[in-house]
């Protein structure tokens, strides 16, 4: 009845899972470089370009790799937070308080801020996403129990909501501002300089670090708030943390690039197709295939239509819509 | 060999009280049952020992307190399997036994080669090495039940609570967990609280009964002295007959009331 030692060591051999999807991964993402810095509407990569490669494309590729790496990664994590596999980083309404944050920028008016230190509208977007995020914390923790996820999710329904309604309300009593608000909302990585880029990889990269450190925790949730307890976790701690670092990033993320939809649901649940759905696994993986989405999706953009710019968040999304009815499809045939 | 002292245990569910002070002394190595109907609170003390739920009272291992302990040094001296336990279907079997050492597992840390040789080990005793690199989904309910059970056991806490473990599986399927967990606290010395429906295999395998109504407990003893016609027509509201084999078995089997 009782296993030989040679026995369990076999099973301790044969159950790490092949290790080469990460390296693999990471070979796709230096290719997907490449492509980004080589396709635009100004040609290849030659010496005379340059110059524009180096201060044009090189820093909206690596703004397209920061914020697809955040957003993917924190969908990941809220996925696992909330043991729900539809949740997006802008479940608890991180995208609603940076809208609002940037739609009041626009309505102040952009032009008179134009000789200040600090750019008002990242600003203005980052403290707005954080301060939805804060109240939602804030009315969850009040009305339920500390092991219970839902009514946080349903506050964070409800602070989405508000904030919409008091944006829409600024926009209907300024429909001048209409048009900008709305290119800012379908997201934009086209204007991206190496300052912004400066401006968001300390949150990004601080944010990855932590959510990384906790993908073994997320695991242990996967068998649910009261069974991780019985086991020793500190649920709501945990997701307290986790859910911290993932919306300090995103909101970072978002006051640079706008609301670029469905990457955080569309990249954490191909990596799961591919290499299964252990977070850790899933969370490096979809930080490098987040990056290396977000820079192939931007390309069709520049070169699609000639002059105006498709918007990132148009392309995502029309990726993005269809992979999300046939992960709807799975989870229904799982069941 | 853990000893388990339960005294005026009372939970708690905002102003409705589901146990009254339940007080029960568990020695090492015993098995105790929570019988009663729905509602009496069985599951409720199981989860106020978990720290699941919150309570008056105490609840002492080895004469020490639990509540002055960690979440995690609670979790290394007691295990506890749910009723319907979660098991996400796409995680392999070995990975799903693997939570059980969480409690040894430092909190940015990660598993070392003593726990997955441990997992091994214990996958071994019951017989479920081939099952390591399936996944859950793929299991059958039967083969399910026992790897909680592993869960458990890679937990390496003396004291196991199990609720309602044979709920959801077939005659032979309960035969075979119960047998598992009687010869796993024989080997190991587990100190063995559970909560069950079923009162013939309640009786068979614990060493002691408790019966429990509206969160008091009415009745404790052995499964000759709870297990009567007159005992569970008061407080269960049912007609059974019960019978007596000669190995001391005590067969509780329900009559019909409208022939």
């Amino acid at each position: 009845m009782d296993g030989q030692p040679s026995a369990f060591e076999s099973v301790g051999a044969v159950s790490p899972r092949p290790s080469w999807w990460l390296p693999a991964s990471i070979l796709v993402l230096v290719g997907a470089v490449v492509l980004g810095a080589y396709i635009g509407p100004a040609g290849g990569i030659t010496s005379a370009n340059w110059h524009l490669i180096w201060t044009v494309r090189m820093p909206r590729v690596a703004l397209a790799a920061l914020v697809g790496a955040m957003l993917s990664v924190a969908g990941a994590s809220y996925q696992g937070a909330f043991r729900n596999p539809l949740a997006d980083p802008y479940l608890l309404g991180v995208a609603a308080g940076s809208g609002l944050g940037a739609t009041i920028v626009f309505v102040a008016g952009r032009s008179d801020t134009s000789g200040w230190i600090i750019d008002p509208l990242p600003l203005a977007s980052f403290v707005g996403g954080l301060t939805a995020v804060f109240v939602t914390y804030l009315i969850g923790a009040a009305f339920g129990s500390s092991r219970s996820s839902l009514t946080l999710v349903l506050a964070g329904v409800a602070v989405t909501s508000l904030a919409t309604a008091i944006q829409t309300f600024i926009l209907y009593r300024n429909n001048d501002v209409i048009r900008e608000v709305y290119s800012w909302i379908l997201g934009r990585l086209g204007t991206a300089t190496w300052r912004d880029v400066r401006l968001v990889t300390p949150y990004i990269a601080i944010s990855c670090i932590v959510l990384l450190l906790h993908r073994r925790q997320l695991d242990v949730l996967r068998v649910g708030d009261d069974e991780a307890a019985s086991l020793g976790m500190q649920v709501a701690r945990v997701r307290l943390i986790v859910v911290v670092a993932a919306t300090l990033g995103t909101a970072a993320a978002v006051s640079v690039s706008g609301l670029i939809g469905f990457v955080g649901i569309v990249v954490p649940h191909a990596v799961r197709m591919m290499a299964g759905a252990s977070y850790r696994r899933l969370l490096p993986l979809t930080i490098v295939l987040g990056a290396t989405f977000l820079i192939l999706t931007d390309i069709p953009g520049r070169v699609l239509s000639h002059g105006a710019e498709t918007p990132i968040g148009v392309v995502t999304a029309f990726f993005g819509a269809p992979f999300f009815i046939v992960v709807l499809m799975r989870r229904r045939r799982a069941q | 060999m853990s000893s388990l002292v339960l005294s005026r245990l009372s939970v708690r569910y905002g102003k409705r009280t589901v146990v009254h002070e339940f007080s029960a002394t568990v020695k090492p190595g015993d098995w105790l049952c929570l019988i009663g109907p729905n509602g009496a609170g069985k599951s409720s003390i199981l989860r106020a020992i978990t720290g699941l739920a919150s309570h008056s009272g105490d609840v002492s291992v080895d004469g020490s307190p639990l509540k002055l302990r960690s979440p995690r040094r609670r979790a290394e001296l007691v295990a506890y399997v749910p009723q319907s336990p979660s098991l996400p279907a796409e995680m392999s079997a070995f990975d799903y036994v693997l939570l059980g050492r969480n409690p040894y597992i430092s909190y940015f840390g990660t598993e070392t080669a003593h726990d997955r040789s441990m997992v091994a080990n214990v996958l071994g005793r019951l017989d479920m090495l081939d099952f390591a690199d399936r996944s859950l989904g793929s299991l059958s309910g039967g083969e399910q039940q026992r790897l909680v059970i592993a869960r458990a056991l890679a937990q390496e806490a003396p004291i196991l609570l199990l609720d309602e473990p044979t709920s959801s599986l077939d005659i032979g399927h309960q035969q075979q967990a119960l047998e598992l967990v009687d010869r796993l606290r024989h080997e190991h010395g587990l100190t063995v609280i559970s909560a069950m429906h079923d009162l013939t295999l309640a009786g068979l395998y614990a060493d002691r009964l408790a019966l429990l109504h509206e969160g008091h407990m009415v009745m404790s003893g052995t499964a000759a002295q709870v297990l009567r016609a007159e005992t569970l027509a008061e407080f269960y509201g049912v007609s059974v007959s019960v019978h007596h084999e000669p190995d001391g078995t005590v067969v509780v089997v329900p009559r019909r009331t409208n022939s």
